[in-house]
């Protein structure tokens, strides 16, 4: 029995996650990072919508909503101001995130809801099959791009950043350490924040890229990404084609809900 | 007798909601619904609430619906092109069983059609608009009064049977001025959404009681439940069996079959005599009763029926008048989307006179009086 067992329905076990699967990292850091807060659980609701990272908060024992695909984000925005005393936390992957919810994404950054948006970023469609996604890498294979990737990948913390979101960090599966205090920094954070985490898809991305094993696509992690201390000493050149983990930006910028409550004269019902 | 006030549809819908309790209003721009909005973000800070202008209309009800599950009343506000960006999302609320009320303004023509003209174009839409079998309770207005109360009511009935509750206006409804006497604030009767759960050690969010009624309590409640869009069994985990299927799919909709009497409302006056009948809902109402009325005065005495509830149908209500007459005459602001509904209504017993203008014009007294004088000829 872990103490970090309260936090699942152990009844729901064993998981849907493919063996090999990095989605349960960053769950579990997420998991973690709630526990060494000391949220209360009634009152932390996990909202996510669809796909394989949008199945998390089913084992979760939390108040748990899973809305239709890429709508993550507008649920939170209702929950967070019918009661913004609740803390909310939002969990998507590339598509909910980045494509079919990607115009939440960008209004979601801008307006500095207390949010907090964890975005599992494993370049592919994986419940349906492994269709390329923004995200996808350039050249990559998928099940709809058998000629490989013809699209520039988007990034994720670019996005937030020039939506206006208040936090945006980074992290990867691979790099497991960073992750539960970089969520526990987000979670903290009155604004919206963003976590993007890399993880991989031994099924779909791990297969067409001809690994041999589910962890050679965290051995690419520790190539592809770089820590802000390595950032520091290197050159543009040699940063091209690298991401950068760790808090990306932070800023102390008014939150909506509050200053909605400023704004408006808004009085709790019954006060006077 | 409360008091009189000159009132404009789109401002009725806003102040019944705000008497209705609402404390939650996301909505996205569009003509001719806005008022109703740039009223409650005017107004709900004041009573407790908040008002979003969310990103689109996709968003403005994914956004009610969260609000809906923290255990708000909540609504959103739209016209047909955000109608139909609205329907998936109205799915899911169905599929969940959470309360919300919208307002669709409804505006002429397919796509962008006529931003400042009426139709009543939406009619199977509100019905069928999402993909599978999902109920929702949908409510047609005839005048500016009955708007404003029928708005309390959707957040009565949503409340009650925890399924989405759609006002259907239009166009001339919803930018028309009348004089509205308000009630008395205390004489409305107000319902919320059941909060009697069993103990938290015992309770599934689908495990129904005898009423087949879920009950949800708010989140941060203390009660830890998942919901989902997901075909789910009585813990509101995905479940694809063949059995849970059946049982979810049905359920949502047999509550709205069992209390059918008590969410179809029709307005009908009965002549004596009369071989004809005029049927029409939302603003065609005035019309079509100044044509009954003339009519008698011309020695035709003819029946007015009104759903006021469009759906689920009032079946049973058409039926009866169709064992009274020959005639049904069947007057829309569209290319017939109720007839049929109506003609599989009466099963044959009465003929079924369908009239249909789409060119954006009110219906007028004098087109509906010369359809019963032709079919009495």
């Amino acid at each position: 029995m872990s103490k970090l067992d309260k936090y699942l329905r152990l009844d729901l076990m064993p998981h849907f996650a493919c063996p090999g699967c990095t989605h349960g990292i960053a769950w579990a850091s997420l998991v973690r990072a709630i526990d060494g807060l000391g949220l209360d659980q009634d009152r932390t609701v996990m909202v996510c919508a669809i796909g394989c990272a949008g199945r998390l908060p089913i084992y979760l024992n939390f108040p748990s909503i899973r809305t239709p695909h890429g709508r993550a984000l507008s649920y939170a925005t209702g929950i967070k101001l019918a009661d913004p005393t609740l803390n909310v936390v939002v969990f998507m992957g590339d598509g909910d995130a980045v494509a079919i919810g990607g115009n939440h994404f960008i209004h979601a950054s801008r307006r500095n809801i207390d949010l907090t948006a964890i975005v599992a970023i494993n370049e592919i469609y994986g419940m349906t099959g492994g269709q390329y996604a923004p995200t996808t890498s350039f050249g990559r294979k998928a099940s709809t791009a058998p000629f490989g990737m013809i699209e520039p990948k988007l990034d994720v913390c670019k996005l937030a950043m020039g939506a206006g979101a208040s936090f945006v960090g980074r992290g990867d599966a691979y790099h497991v350490r960073e992750l539960t205090p970089l969520i526990s920094k987000a979670i903290n954070h009155k604004g919206f924040s963003v976590v993007e985490i890399f993880t991989n898809c031994p099924t779909h991305v791990g297969r067409r890229s001809k690994h041999k094993k589910a962890s050679q696509a965290l051995l690419e992690f520790k190539d592809l990404t770089v820590s802000q201390a390595q950032a520091k000493k290197m050159t543009g050149e040699d940063l091209h084609g690298k991401y950068v983990r760790g808090i990306l930006h932070e800023e102390i910028r008014p939150e909506y809900v509050e200053e909605y409550d400023r704004i408006t004269g808004f009085k709790e019902e019954g006060a006077l | 007798m409360g008091k009189s006030v000159l009132m404009q549809g789109n401002q009725a819908v806003a102040e019944a909601a705000l008497a209705a309790g609402v404390k939650f209003c996301a909505g996205y721009p569009i003509t001719p619904a806005s008022e109703a909005m740039e009223i409650l973000a005017g107004k709900l800070p004041a009573v407790g609430g908040r008002f979003i202008q969310m990103e689109d209309e996709l968003a403005s009800i994914g956004a009610i619906i969260g609000a809906s599950a923290v255990g708000k009343k909540a609504m959103t506000i739209t016209s047909g092109p955000g109608f139909s960006l609205m329907q998936e999302n109205l799915g899911y609320a169905s599929m969940i069983e959470m309360p919300i009320v919208i307002y669709n303004a409804q505006r002429v023509g397919p796509s962008t059609g006529g931003a400042t003209k009426p139709q009543q174009g939406d009619m199977m839409q509100s019905r069928w608009g999402s993909h599978g079998d999902s109920p929702r309770i949908v409510l047609c207005p005839g005048t500016i009064r009955e708007a404003y109360e029928l708005t309390i009511q959707a957040f009565n009935l949503s409340e009650t049977y925890m399924t989405p509750v759609i006002i259907m206006a239009d166009q001339l409804l919803a930018h028309n001025r009348e004089n509205v006497v308000l009630p008395e604030p205390g004489s409305i009767k107000l319902v919320s959404r059941r909060t009697d759960a069993v103990p938290k050690t015992e309770y599934l969010p689908y495990r129904v009681d005898k009423t087949g009624i879920p009950v949800l309590p708010p989140f941060g409640g203390g009660y830890r439940y998942n919901m989902s869009g997901m075909i789910h069994g009585e813990n509101g985990i995905p479940d694809l069996s063949a059995q849970t299927i059946d049982t979810c799919i049905r359920r949502i909709n047999r509550k709205l079959e069992r209390y059918r009497d008590d969410i179809v409302r029709v307005e009908h006056i009965e002549k004596e005599g009369a071989k004809t009948a005029v049927l029409v809902y939302g603003s065609p109402n005035r019309p079509a009763k100044g044509a009954v009325e003339a009519a008698a005065k011309l020695g035709i005495p003819t029946d007015f029926i009104r759903p006021i509830t469009i759906w689920p149908f009032p079946d049973k209500e058409v039926r009866a008048v169709a064992e009274r007459v020959d005639k049904i005459i069947v007057a829309e602001m569209n290319l017939g989307q109720i007839t049929d509904v109506v003609r599989a209504a009466v099963e044959g017993r009465a003929e079924v006179i369908p009239f249909n203008k789409v060119n954006s014009m009110p219906i007028t007294v004098a087109e509906i009086l010369e359809l019963i004088k032709k079919a009495v000829a």
